[in-house]
């Protein structure tokens, strides 16, 4: 009997992936409700930020709301890794190991479910958004722009919680990689412009901090329109993350199997 | 342990738990990292705040964000020592425990007393690092000792909310029920800037939330201008008093499970 095609095979993994993240609440809710949370509870606080001089908006949401896409993607490194990390825990990976499924088919699919959830995230933060008032200075092709970038850091945090997950076999390790995604997020430009940080450390730190490329990617597309330098750094980093995170789950991969 | 007296049951417990915290990773890591890592992005990255007009708190940003991370370690650390509590109960241990002691609200205390020193631990390296960053303390001795007493109230408060609900639940599940709404209560105060700088539904919020009086004071009282000390002590005063209540007759529903 000959192996199914790689299309059927990332078909079969995808769906499995993508009805598991759906019928999981724990996975979307939170995914939802955090950054939005943040977003509201931040907000207000630093509303007064706006009057600093240099502060590119009138707006703090606006400014703010860059925050929010990316934060929703960081949460992709803990769903995906934690459902391929409970996969290796039941030994339903071992059972696929048997299979003649193969190792880019495994990935795809598994990265499936994050990317819905990526896509559901990034429409519910637009609409959110919009409704609370934030300006989109780019219009409705800015806003697929967000999308498409926010869909990119998507797959790669994703895929970095794949590599955790196959590192490791743990679920708790990859849940212990949160605080490292939080770490990444406030020690970037996301609460003020990097010009306008004033500690000369946190401003280096938040230069050498890829997540802040990322949130000023989509903050120059809510605010400055289109800024080719700004968009250039944030898609160039999320297609370098998701090619490192390719690049290192395949090498993860192979080692797992190998083990097992 | 001199089995029957409340003082030996009470330093058993707290000895235990403050064991538990010190040899686990898991426990002692975020305990300390987490409040570095608040007090490190909010006065590094937004010190320029104190440029925004009408920001006049004279001790500067960084004293500004010392003042609501040392509170905030203090609820979250009674919060968490909660959590140990939920803990023992899930793995049969405090059954056990309320079994063995004769008063069984030396057991609770016991806890009570490892959350305080847990956040002493925490609070003595933030202090150390706030100074070494440069922090300007203007308050007199006196001033300090009733910032550090306020924000001992705070733990105690922090853990009697959190402990009653772990007596009740038992289980380690009841965490967010603990966590969200101390986090939410403290992020709901002026954290950023101060009260009469917060517009819209924040500023009514944060007018009505009992821990901006304590943090305002808090404020205050590091500045050496102590207004408001009055009121802040009133307020976590009674905060402790009806968490104790709570965390009293968690412990009673705890019994009554036991049998």
């Amino acid at each position: 009997v000959s192996a199914p095609s790689l299309g059927v095979q990332v078909g079969q993994i995808a769906r499995r992936s993508v009805l598991r993240t759906l019928r999981q609440p724990a996975q979307i809710v939170p995914a939802l409700a955090f950054p939005l949370f943040l977003l509201a509870l931040n907000t207000p606080g630093l509303e007064r930020a706006v009057s600093l001089p240099g502060f590119p908006t009138d707006s703090y949401l606006t400014f703010a709301l860059a925050v929010t896409f990316v934060q929703g993607a960081l949460v992709a490194i803990i769903n995906s890794g934690t459902d391929l990390a409970n996969d290796i825990e039941t030994g339903f990976l071992n059972r696929l190991a048997l299979t003649p499924l193969r190792g880019v088919a495994l990935i795809g699919g598994l990265l499936a479910g994050t990317v819905v959830l990526g896509v559901i995230q990034a429409i519910a933060f637009l609409l959110v958004g919009l409704a609370a008032g934030a300006s989109f200075a780019t219009g409705l092709p800015g806003a697929l722009a967000i999308a498409l970038l926010s869909l990119l850091t998507v797959i790669g945090f994703g895929t970095l919680g794949i590599v955790a997950a196959l590192r490791t076999g743990s679920g708790e390790a990859v849940q212990g990689l949160f605080p490292v995604a939080f770490v990444l997020l406030f020690m970037s430009s996301g609460s003020l412009p990097r010009d306008l940080i004033e500690r000369d450390w946190f401003a280096t730190v938040a230069t050498y901090n890829p997540v802040s490329y990322l949130i000023e990617g989509v903050r120059s597309l809510l605010i400055d329109g289109w800024d080719a330098r700004a968009l250039a750094l944030g898609f160039g980093v999320a297609v370098g993350l998701v090619a490192l995170g390719l690049a290192l789950s395949s090498a993860a991969l192979r080692t797992r199997l190998v083990r097992t | 342990m001199r089995e029957g007296t409340f003082r030996a049951t009470t330093g058993a417990v707290a000895w235990r738990a403050l064991h538990n915290f010190a040899t686990n990773p898991a426990l002692l890591v975020p305990s300390l990292i987490f409040p570095l890592f608040f007090f490190i992005a909010f006065a590094g990255g937004l010190s320029a705040v104190e440029d925004v007009p009408g920001f006049d708190f004279p001790s500067g940003y960084t004293a500004f964000q010392f003042v609501f991370v040392m509170l905030q370690s203090a609820a979250m650390g009674g919060v968490f020592t909660g959590l140990s509590v939920a803990a023992d109960f899930e793995s049969g241990f405090a059954r056990r425990l309320l079994l063995a002691a004769s008063d069984r609200r030396a057991v609770l205390l016991g806890y009570g007393l490892a959350a305080l020193v847990r956040w002493l631990l925490t609070v003595s390296m933030i202090t150390v690092i706030a100074l070494l960053a440069g922090m300007h303390v203007d308050g007199s001795g006196v001033d300090l000792f009733g910032l550090l007493g306020l924000a001992l109230l705070v733990n105690l408060a922090g853990f009697g909310w959190a402990s009653g609900v772990a007596l009740r639940a038992r289980s380690i599940q009841a965490g967010p029920i603990m966590q969200m709404p101390t986090f939410l209560i403290l992020f709901l105060a002026p954290v950023y800037v101060p009260l009469d700088l917060l517009t819209g539904w924040i500023d009514t919020v944060a007018a009505l939330n009992p821990m901006t009086a304590i943090l305002e004071a808090g404020r205050a009282l590091i500045s050496g201008d102590p207004s408001g000390v009055a009121l802040a002590f009133a307020v976590v005063l009674a905060l402790v008093a009806l968490f104790a209540l709570w965390s009293l007759r968690g412990l009673r529903s705890a019994e009554r499970a036991a049998g």
